[in-house]
């Protein structure tokens, strides 16, 4: 569905990301781990032609993506790292908006504005503004915008930061909905119990490198546990990526 | 296809502008208020003119000190009140009065001795308050007139002017002139004395009408306002509300820039982006809202000044239409370059308002470009501010044909591509 090839991309001297490749099928879940400034978010804005790549090629259903225009854009849906919603506006209004942007109009707008608010638990705040929203349901409406053109594939970006338990929750039966539908997902996070409960596979950036790329249980068994015991995820995370501060 | 994503970012913009109260305060209650304030300044009717207030202290009481003061009194120029010497002084050291005049005791006759020349002129004093040295000149050119008028006329006609002619003929041998010179003043004086026998009128009137005798102004000004026509009295209100219109189709511009850079931070860009839309298009659906919006906050105004103070469009209304539209993708594509060359939305809304205010300034929106200097009148040609506010009062009180329009138009579009190209150049896209 989803393959990105020796990815490469620099910001003056400082390489953010430097010859990522993965693959992402349907119905599959990837946990895209690592460090702060380890060049997740950049990877995520290279796959969504954010940015351009200084190197390397994402594939969509096997074809290169070329350009701002490529109608592949519409299979690839975007949850942001940031709150990405006019707070000003009622959530109908953004997500008219939105919506719009993959030229969807008319009852097909208003289907998938329904079915995506119904999906996220919004459906009867649909006409209140964002600026009175808490931030479990900003989150959960910036979720609803990435889905409402329906894409095949979505990319989320840390895409429970600040919620508490129960919003979180609901984001995950979300995604595993989603999955189950067939849609493949790219999950980034600093959260190893998030990993550990959604993702397939894990593919660990530092530095701007991927240094490993595997299943759960493959991740445990490239470190040797003292006890008999199951090593953590975060055990793993800091054998692979080392202890040192980032930022 | 295309037209579902640009009609939405348009209404979107719409939406999030109507939304905002400081944003329509700031289009619509601001520059309404400024423009009526300005306005009523500079549209002044002949009644309504400042006068300048001077205190006139008359010690000598003669007929020639009576008859200026008649004739001050008469001047539509001046606001004359007769106070004390000591009221007037203090008066003129408050501000309540411009310029203080003291019309010393015996004036009028000295002055009539002094008319001939030969004798010693009496002075006039004059308290002015310094802040306000114009007007002291005005003052003296009005009593010049007036004192010249009174004093000839007496010394050509009344009985001060016989006696004034009999003691210069007697005084003649003592006044130090050549005898051959000699001999000819006393032919005028001579004469001047037959014709005061012959026309025994007083002071008639004062400075003004049609005198008897006596020296007068030897000419009279007829004025009138080149407008858009006859019987169309020149509103000031359409200039100062073309010239905030287009302060405050800026300042929006200035939003919308901030509001791109705001998008920006806000990761809303991102989302935008994302979608498989072309750069153009985005700008483009930027421009075009951000044109709506501007043209909006001046046609809101305009039509303000048009019910409310009788400002019409007496030249082209498609000219009009035509600017206003051209000054509104002007003010637009400003939007785009402030987002394409700002960092931060507070940095930049600082360096964008003192942009704009020194656009409008030069281009005459506060203070009409006539005033300002030559160089700096040909030097305002590169503003656009300036070109707005000239295509504006080509259209409404001066009255001028389509052609008139062109001129500004096409610089305003000129303008528009600039600032596009520069932005579209520099817009960072990877942020
Ligand atoms: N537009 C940019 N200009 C310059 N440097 C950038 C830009 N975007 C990212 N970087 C740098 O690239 C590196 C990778 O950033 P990126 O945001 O991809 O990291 P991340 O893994 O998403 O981090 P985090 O977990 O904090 O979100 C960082 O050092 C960052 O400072
Ligand atoms: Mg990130």
């Amino acid at each position: 569905m989803l393959e990105v090839r020796h990815l490469k991309k620099s910001f003056g001297t400082l390489t953010a990301v430097n010859d990522v490749s993965f693959s992402l099928r349907a119905g599959e879940l990837v946990g895209l781990l690592g460090p702060n400034g380890a060049g997740k978010t950049t990877t995520v804005s290279m796959i969504s032609g954010l940015v351009a790549p200084d190197e390397g090629s994402v594939l969509v259903g096997g074809a290169p993506l070329a350009g701002d225009t490529d109608p592949k854009k519409r299979k690839i849906g975007l949850v942001p790292q940031d709150l990405a919603l006019y707070d000003e506006l009622s959530a109908n209004a953004n997500l008219r908006f939105f919506g719009a942007l993959y030229g969807l109009s008319g009852t097909g707008l208003e289907q998938a504005i329904e079915r995506t608010l119904t999906l996220v638990g919004l459906a009867d705040r649909a006409k209140d503004h964002v600026k009175n929203y808490s931030g479990g349901m900003k989150r959960r409406l910036n979720l609803a915008a990435g889905l409402l053109h329906d894409p095949d594939i979505l990319l989320l970006d840390e895409p429970t930061v600040g919620v508490d338990p129960q919003s979180r929750n609901a984001i995950f039966d979300n995604l595993e909905q989603l999955k189950a539908a067939g849609k493949a997902l790219l999950y980034t996070t600093h959260y190893m119990e998030e990993a550990e409960r959604l993702a397939d596979r894990l593919v660990i950036i530092d530095g701007g490198r991927v240094v490993a790329d595997d299943t759960i249980a493959g991740m445990r068994a490239r470190v040797p546990s003292a006890n008999g015991e199951r090593v953590s995820l975060e055990t793993v995370f800091l054998a692979l990526t080392g202890r040192s501060l980032r930022d | 296809m295309l037209l579902i994503p640009l009609l939405a970012m348009i209404r979107k913009d719409l939406l999030l502008f109507l939304t905002d109260r400081r944003a329509v305060i700031m289009s619509f209650v601001a520059p309404i208020a400024i423009a009526s304030f300005f306005g009523s300044i500079f549209s002044g009717t002949e009644a309504e003119r400042a006068r300048v207030t001077v205190a006139l202290v008359d010690h000598d009481g003669s007929t020639i000190s009576q008859a200026i003061v008649k004739a001050a009194v008469a001047d539509a120029n001046l606001n004359v009140t007769s106070p004390t010497a000591d009221e007037a002084r203090k008066a003129v050291r408050e501000g309540d009065i411009t310029v203080g005049v003291v019309i010393p005791k015996g004036f009028g006759d000295s002055a009539a001795r002094a008319f001939f020349g030969g004798a010693q002129k009496p002075a006039l004093t004059m308290w002015y308050d310094p802040s306000r040295g114009t007007e002291l000149g005005l003052v003296r050119g009005i009593m010049t007139e007036h004192i010249m008028s009174a004093v000839s006329q007496e010394v050509f006609s009344g009985p001060t002017g016989t006696r004034v002619v009999d003691d210069a003929l007697t005084n003649l041998g003592q006044s130090g002139l050549p005898t051959d010179q000699q001999r000819r003043l006393q032919d005028l004086l001579t004469s001047v004395r037959a014709f005061n026998q012959s026309a025994p009128a007083g002071l008639a009137s004062g400075g003004g009408g049609a005198p008897v005798g006596g020296i007068t102004v030897p000419y009279t000004v007829a004025q009138e306002a080149i407008t858009s026509g006859e019987n169309v009295a020149y509103n000031g209100y359409a200039h100062s509300f073309a010239g905030m219109g287009i302060q405050f189709l800026l300042f929006s511009s200035i939003d919308l820039g901030i509001g791109i850079l705001l998008e920006r931070q806000r990761g809303l860009w991102k989302r935008l982006r994302s979608a498989p839309l072309s750069r153009m298009t985005l700008l483009g659906g930027k421009a075009l809202s951000g044109a709506l919006i501007a043209l909006m906050t001046l046609l809101v105004s305009f039509g303000f000044a048009m019910i409310v103070f009788k400002v019409s469009i007496a030249g082209s209304i498609v000219g009009f239409f035509m600017v206003a539209a051209a000054c509104a993708l002007m003010a637009a594509t400003f939007g785009l370059l402030i987002a394409s060359l700002g960092r931060t939305p507070g940095g930049s809304r600082g360096i964008a308002s003192l942009s704009v205010l020194m656009m409008v300034m030069l281009g005459g929106a506060w203070v009409p470009t006539f005033l300002f200097p030559q160089w700096l009148q040909r030097a305002t040609l590169v503003v656009p501010a300036r070109w707005a506010v000239d295509g504006l009062d080509a259209m409404t009180w001066r009255g001028l044909g389509l052609s008139a329009a062109v001129a500004p138009t096409l610089a305003l579009l000129g303008f528009a591509a600039l600032f596009s190209t520069i932005a579209v150049l520099r817009f960072r896209w990877e942020e």
